[in-house]
């Protein structure tokens, strides 16, 4: 099983990928998390300005068969939610390293998403659970 | 109709020494070699979904699908006593089957909760054929051989015989290119005959879990490749597609056919559960009958219904039902999103007096209460 790990995104061992733009944290499921769970149905995420603790559940992803909870990267505030998702649930399925972004906190640390695992080690993260 | 006489799965009593590895199908390799992702299920290593279970879906609504369900359970019961033995131990009336029919019932316990639900096939009045739910074969294989006991022959078939599901508006059409078929395409709903097909000699049923038209093909177990195959290969111009247990739940879902271990089991009884239908107390004595007379007679106190959410929200098993007040009324017995209706469905068992269509309820999901009304059921049905 190969699936898609870009180079210039970060990890976290819930398959979710950490973008460090300007300061603020994009954040998004990555594609072996939608391979995962299938035809997305439903995408519940926190309002602007909702403070979150790093590792702790800030929304749910569903899917025709499952519910995953998503766990926040990096601790910090959302200052911005993907809207669309909410009526187009399905963009995730489409981009999960694009349109299917999912919010942008911004951290409390800056440094905070550098503890994230890097593209190798989230590669080995797979071949691990893969086995 | 099932072919005597072969070896056991060997795998079977490995799986017994060690209770450890999962089995696997004889289609287990296709399925990988299409792409599935496989999943424990009731003990087997089982295909969940290969494109997408909406892709899936649509395909066996508006053209046909292919599932492998050989974790299902075969058993036989033979004999002059068979049909009575059976007809015992089924809520339905299997007295009344013809040859080369079958029927759909309940199998109580006696305090008239569910064990499982059943297909019966009648092939003779001396041999039948039970078809039970693979999370309930060892309980079932035990009651049924217990009954057997003394007045007929119990026989399991499980290990032997795969079953290999074609549904959907194309699937005659598909098994028509398979072999002289004719005398299954006149077959009437739950009728069954033997044919050959691919080379390979099966027993086909007017059966399905999806709601739409197609049949059931029992096979050799050694045979299934051959026969998923064929019918592969046959199906592209119809638009085949292979199918997971995902699909295979939706499906049934938006039929309101009950699954064992969701909407029913050892503490629901048929007629809550919306299956009076398959209870005949006419018939002579049967297992269960006493109590699920009384319950007839005082009237049930809680009903599976069926609801549509209509504020932002998946019903799922064990989720609490709340009045549109706020107090816990019931539990969701399954919920999923629709895909043939775009809508997020749901059963679940509410008290009687909270039944009525149109009534609003509460799905508690999560800590959130989100909106929701019963509606009638079936939620989807197909034009005739």
């Amino acid at each position: 099983m190969s699936v898609h790990v870009p180079d210039d995104l970060r990890y976290t061992h819930d398959h979710e990928w950490a973008k460090p733009e300007g300061g603020k944290v994009r954040i998004g499921i990555t594609a072996f998390a939608v391979e995962q769970l299938g035809d997305i149905t439903l995408v519940e995420l926190p309002k602007v300005g909702t403070k979150v603790e790093a590792g702790k559940t800030f929304g749910t992803v569903e899917s025709v068969k499952t519910l995953s909870d998503l766990f926040a990267p990096v601790a910090g505030t959302i200052v911005e939610v993907n809207e669309a998702l909410s009526s187009n649930p399905e963009l995730v399925n489409e981009g999960a390293y694009d349109k299917g972004w999912m919010v942008i906190i911004e951290p409390s640390d800056p440094k905070s998403v550098e503890s994230l695992m890097d593209p190798a080690a989230y590669r080995k993260h797979l071949e691990a659970e893969a086995h | 109709m099932i072919p005597c006489s072969r070896a056991g799965n060997s795998e079977r009593a490995l799986a017994d020494i060690t209770s450890a590895p999962l089995r696997k199908t004889s289609l287990y390799e296709n399925h990988v070699k299409l792409g599935a992702r496989m999943v424990p299920f009731t003990g087997f290593s089982m295909p969940v979904q290969y494109s997408g279970v909406t892709e899936e879906h649509k395909a066996v609504r508006t053209a046909c699908g292919l599932f492998d369900v050989s974790h299902m359970g075969e058993l036989e019961m033979r004999g002059v006593y068979a049909g009575q033995v059976v007809n015992y131990l089924v809520t339905n009336d299997i007295g009344k089957l013809e040859d080369g029919h079958a029927i759909y019932t309940c199998c109580c316990n006696p305090e008239g909760t569910i064990l499982d639900d059943l297909i019966v096939y009648r092939a003779t009045k001396d041999r039948y054929m039970i078809v039970c739910n693979a999370s309930n074969h060892d309980k079932i294989a035990a009651v049924f051989a217990a009954a057997a006991k003394e007045h007929c022959e119990f026989v399991d078939r499980t290990d032997e015989t795969a079953l290999i599901a074609l549904q959907g508006p194309n699937a005659m059409r598909v098994l028509d290119k398979a072999g002289d078929v004719r005398h299954v395409l006149a077959l009437p709903a739950f009728g069954f005959a033997d044919a050959r097909i691919l080379n390979v000699d099966v027993t086909i049923a007017r059966t399905g879990y999806t709601g739409e038209d197609g049949v059931e093909i029992f096979c050799p177990w050694d045979d299934a490749p051959r026969v998923w195959e064929g019918l592969m290969q046959l199906g592209q111009e119809h638009g085949i597609k292979p199918c997971g247990l995902a699909a295979r739940d939706t499906l049934r879902l938006e039929c309101k056919m009950a699954l064992y271990g969701n909407d029913i089991d050892e503490t629901t009884n048929p007629l809550e559960a919306g299956l009076a239908w398959t209870v005949k107390f006419d018939k002579g004595d049967f297992v269960g009958r006493e109590v699920l007379m009384n319950v007839k007679e005082h009237g049930v106190r809680r009903k599976l219904v069926g609801f549509e959410m209509t504020g932002r929200g998946i019903a799922r098993h064990g989720y609490p039902i709340k009045s549109a007040k706020g107090e816990v009324i019931g539990a969701v017995t399954s919920g999923s999103p629709s895909p043939t209706l775009g809508k997020n469905i749901g059963l679940g068992y509410v008290p009687v007096g909270n039944d009525a269509i149109g009534t609003p309820i509460l799905v508690d999901c999560r800590g959130k209460d989100v909106e929701a009304v019963i509606v009638k059921t079936p939620f989807y049905k197909r034009a005739k």
